[in-house]
């Protein structure tokens, strides 16, 4: 793919206002997206003094904790309060821990962030060569065996994939904990324990959906007339597909393993509960267990930019891989 | 359709369709009459020992409280699969609905609902989900509530791109020159014509939905005891691992061979919807 510099400057000055545009719009989703995920989980039932204080509570014990919680005050006043809080890197108090948000989601977030970079590095390359490979032999029985075996292992659920690695690795093998802890000084012998079963599960979530966004990105490509054109003057399927058809899908295929990424997030939220593994989404589970509302916020908001920003990243690379626009 | 073309149907879909099929008219006919064909009442501790193995007093052993797994789990598809179909009705009624209108309203309305439903589709589904549930609980019509709610959007998003195709085409212009409102050129000109695909999606959304409602329940903020769907099933049953229970591993099954049937059977039908 060439570098977008080269195509000369009211090409890069367009494709320049048209990220800028993108990266604008996302800030107005996510300002939209805070704003329901405060309206469902704040405007609507249950009153977090009345809950914190039990039925036997006096209504002027109520009304005090209310005041001092701050929910006697408007809802556009709270909304206004917590988002700029939240924007400044202050997200509250957590009711159940009485501990600042932000401190209690900074112990949890890097373990999160590391267990995501892990099932990355292994579902990248491996939903790649499953797509690819797929792509090549279409209509093959490959083909055909890879779409059956990645359509059922998309609607797997993800505890009956953890399920089964705790039974056959822990359980039946004995090689694995059936517990991922990180301990502080660990070595790479017992990192890599900790660590396979939580990152094998969620590759097993992950890599299907990949690979077969993959398979779809090349096969797009396969239909182009320049392809026509390179069997036509006699070039091998693999020369076509490695030299041809690869740089061009460079664009749809990272587009894709954005957008799938995505599927992480759900994934992680019962992996991470099932393996006891300390991060967000376990911390965020726990939340909605103890309805403690700050974090549970602030957890949402989190994954919610975190889809958000894949979601960019999948536009503009989409705007970046387009020659169109490029050269326009 | 009569027996005969059902049958020919059939034998035209790929193996892999037949398969999914197959799953499908099992779980179907599992949560309809299973109940009934349950062999022990569903709450009753009948074995002394727990998480015992299939023998043929239980078939399919016990669980952790000695209850027959057979009969939970026959009554657990049923609320996994009336959860599911419910939600999935509601989702892709909804969001049809809310599509159609959109597609034959003012510029300013189709705006505003596109854009709130392009922020609620921004939203991971598991997240909003867990948000609805700790702000409103987990009673079985709220869950039916929440879960179609959250695929709303989805919905919206594929019914719209199809009305819209349709609304230009000529048969919807000759309607709008003959006078005809907008209520019936939605329902009786576009409608119709897009009928298939979204069948099609009402599969998807059911096969989400079950994903979604088990992932819950698994979590322990979905169907509530006493009642228990499949994925209360995984969970309560969790300890049985290092046995390997049947307990555990039987409701996980059924999810997984009900979900990925009904993808499975989806993929296979052919294309454009040439069923007549």
């Amino acid at each position: 793919m060439a570098s977008p510099i080269s195509a000369g400057s009211s090409g890069t000055r367009k494709i320049a206002i048209m990220i800028a545009g993108r990266i604008g719009l996302a800030f107005v989703t996510l300002f939209l997206v805070s704003l329901i995920v405060f309206a469902i989980s704040d405007l609507l039932p249950g009153d977090a003094a009345q809950e914190a204080l039990g039925q036997s509570a006096t209504p002027a014990q109520v009304a005090a904790l209310r005041h001092e919680m701050g929910l006697d005050r408007p809802a556009h006043v709270r909304f206004g309060g917590w988002i700029t809080g939240l924007a400044g890197g202050d997200a509250g108090t957590s009711l159940v821990a009485n501990m600042p948000v932000g401190e209690i989601i900074s112990q949890r977030l890097p373990n999160s962030l590391l267990l995501a970079a892990f099932t990355a590095l292994v579902s990248v390359p491996l939903a790649l060569s499953i797509g690819i490979a797929s792509a090549m032999n279409r209509g093959g029985r490959l083909d055909r065996a890879l779409n059956i075996a990645t359509l059922s292992m998309v609607a797997l659920p993800e505890f009956l994939v953890a399920t089964l690695a705790v039974l056959i690795f822990s359980v039946h093998l004995r090689w694995l904990p059936s517990i991922s802890m990180v301990p502080e000084d660990a070595g790479w012998g017992e990192m890599f324990q900790s660590f396979a079963m939580p990152v094998g599960a969620l590759t097993v979530v992950v890599v299907a959906q990949m690979a077969r966004m993959t398979r779809a990105a090349v096969v797009d490509q396969l239909d182009r007339p320049y392809v026509e054109m390179a069997l036509l003057k006699g070039l091998s399927r693999r020369a076509i597909i490695v030299s041809h058809v690869l740089p061009n899908a460079v664009g749809p295929i990272v587009n894709a393993m954005a957008l799938s990424m995505s599927y992480l997030l759900g994934g992680a939220i019962i992996v991470e509960t099932i393996f006891n593994y300390p991060g967000l989404a376990s911390l965020m589970v726990n939340a909605v267990t103890s309805r403690d509302m700050p974090l549970l916020q602030a957890c949402a908001m989190i994954f919610c930019s975190v889809y958000l920003l894949l979601m960019l990243i999948a536009d503009v690379v989409a705007i970046l891989a387009n020659p169109r626009l490029r050269t326009a | 359709m009569t027996p005969v073309s059902a049958l020919r149907w059939t034998r035209r879909l790929p193996l892999s369709g037949r398969v999914g099929l197959f799953f499908v008219l099992f779980w179907a006919l599992a949560a309809l009459v299973g109940p009934l064909l349950a062999p022990y009442p569903i709450g009753a501790f009948v074995d002394q020992n727990v998480f015992s193995g299939a023998s043929g007093q239980f078939l399919l052993g016990t669980d952790y409280l000695g209850r027959d797994v057979l009969s939970r789990v026959l009554l657990a598809a049923r609320y996994t699969i009336g959860l599911g179909t419910g939600a999935a009705l509601l989702a892709c009624l909804c969001g049809t609905g809310l599509a159609l209108t959109a597609v034959v309203s003012p510029a300013w309305l189709d705006e505003l609902l596109s854009r709130f439903m392009d922020t609620l589709i921004s939203i991971p589904s598991k997240i909003l989900a867990l948000v609805m549930v700790a702000a409103f609980g987990s009673s079985l019509w709220l869950l039916l509530l929440i879960a179609g709610i959250t695929y709303i959007p989805g919905n919206y998003r594929i019914a719209r791109a199809l009305a819209v195709n349709l609304n230009q085409l000529d048969f919807v212009a000759v309607a709008r020159a003959r006078g005809e409102g907008r209520f019936y050129i939605a329902v009786r000109e576009i409608l119709p014509n897009m009928i298939h695909p979204l069948l099609t999606d009402l599969g998807l959304r059911f096969v989400f939905i079950v994903l979604l409602l088990s992932a819950l329940s698994f979590l322990g903020l979905g169907v509530q005891p006493p009642a228990a769907d499949l994925g209360s099933l995984v969970r309560e049953n969790i300890s049985g691992i290092a046995e390997g229970a049947p307990a555990l591993i039987v409701p996980a099954l059924a999810i997984a061979t009900l979900t990925v049937g009904v993808n499975l059977l989806i993929d296979a039908l052919p294309r454009g919807g040439r069923r007549g």
